[in-house]
């Protein structure tokens, strides 16, 4: 019974701050909207008993991604700026198609009969999730953990090279850059 | 699993998350906005591998690695995508979508 009360107003939080994210006018404060979004999911997750991926979440997600947000928010707008939305009528049509959606995935959804499967939870120490990591066996997950270090890798040198500023000054398009110069000095 | 509620539950809670995300994602002209969207619905699909993964198969560990993976890629994903946020509004000094209609720098 207590869980269930949990669940449920989790489940509130979650969609509340969800439709907050989308429609609030002011971009910090979706932002902030964003983050209790991704701390009650990493609440969901300690409910169903993944203790490691709550705090994977908590520590990436809403520690991580959420703090790079707000960064590139100050840096690219004011505080007081008002986010410009689209035009009513495309707002109606895209609220209906949601809508639509929505609805054939939830019929589908509910019309299915999902039998819970009540054998006994393997084991989830951290210990286990990290020899299943790096084991090259049968439900070993060593392949898409060196995918992921490699992805990494290769986001951290893309970001930077595309974040830099530029420095060279390549044949044509010197006169570009000479103005994006002036552009900051104003 | 959790007691008392059953997996439709969460997975309505999830799919109602992924469609808000698609509003917002529609509706939004600010490009960190947008990027914010496609986060809650990499999150949404996260909860769906999680759920399923405890309520179907409770002695796996698939649904719950591939929920490690998504994270991963979300913040790869967010920080190149912020890098070329910020290049930009260098060029633009706007975020909005209108604004930014030539790729050629």
């Amino acid at each position: 019974m207590f869980e269930q009360i949990t669940f449920f107003v989790i489940a509130a939080i979650i969609l509340v701050f969800s439709v907050l994210t989308v429609t609030s006018r002011k971009i910090l404060r979706s932002a902030v909207y964003l983050l209790f979004v991704l701390i009650a999911t990493a609440v969901l997750y300690f409910m169903l008993n993944y203790n490691f991926l709550a705090a994977v979440q908590l520590t990436v997600y809403a520690g991580g991604i959420v703090v790079l947000i707000i960064f590139s928010i100050l840096l690219t707008s004011h505080i007081s700026e008002r986010a410009v939305m689209a035009p009513l009528k495309q707002s109606l049509l895209s609220a209906l198609a949601t809508l639509a959606g929505a609805t054939l995935v939830l019929m589908v959804i509910l019309g299915f009969n999902f039998v819970p499967n009540t054998t006994p939870v393997a084991d989830q120490t951290i210990r286990e999730i990290g020899l299943a990591l790096v084991s090259y066996q049968r439900d070993g997950f060593a392949l898409p953990f060196e995918v992921i270090s490699i992805l990494l890798l290769a986001a951290m040198i893309g970001a930077i090279v595309v974040a830099k500023k530029e420095k060279l000054i390549l044949p044509g398009k010197k006169e570009m850059i000479e103005n994006t110069e002036n552009n900051s000095e104003q | 699993m959790i007691q008392n509620v059953p997996l439709s539950y969460v997975l309505i809670v999830s799919t109602l998350m992924f469609f808000i995300g698609i509003y917002g994602f529609l509706t939004r002209r600010n490009l960190i906005t947008m990027l914010m969207s496609v986060e809650l619905i990499l999150n949404s699909v996260n909860i769906n591998f999680v759920a399923f993964n405890r309520y179907l198969y409770p002695q796996a560990f698939q649904g719950h690695f591939f929920a490690m993976i998504v994270i991963a890629i979300a913040a790869a994903e967010a920080a190149v995508a912020i890098a070329i946020i910020i290049n930009i509004y260098r060029n633009f000094r706007s975020i909005d979508v209108e604004n930014v209609d030539q790729m050629k720098f």
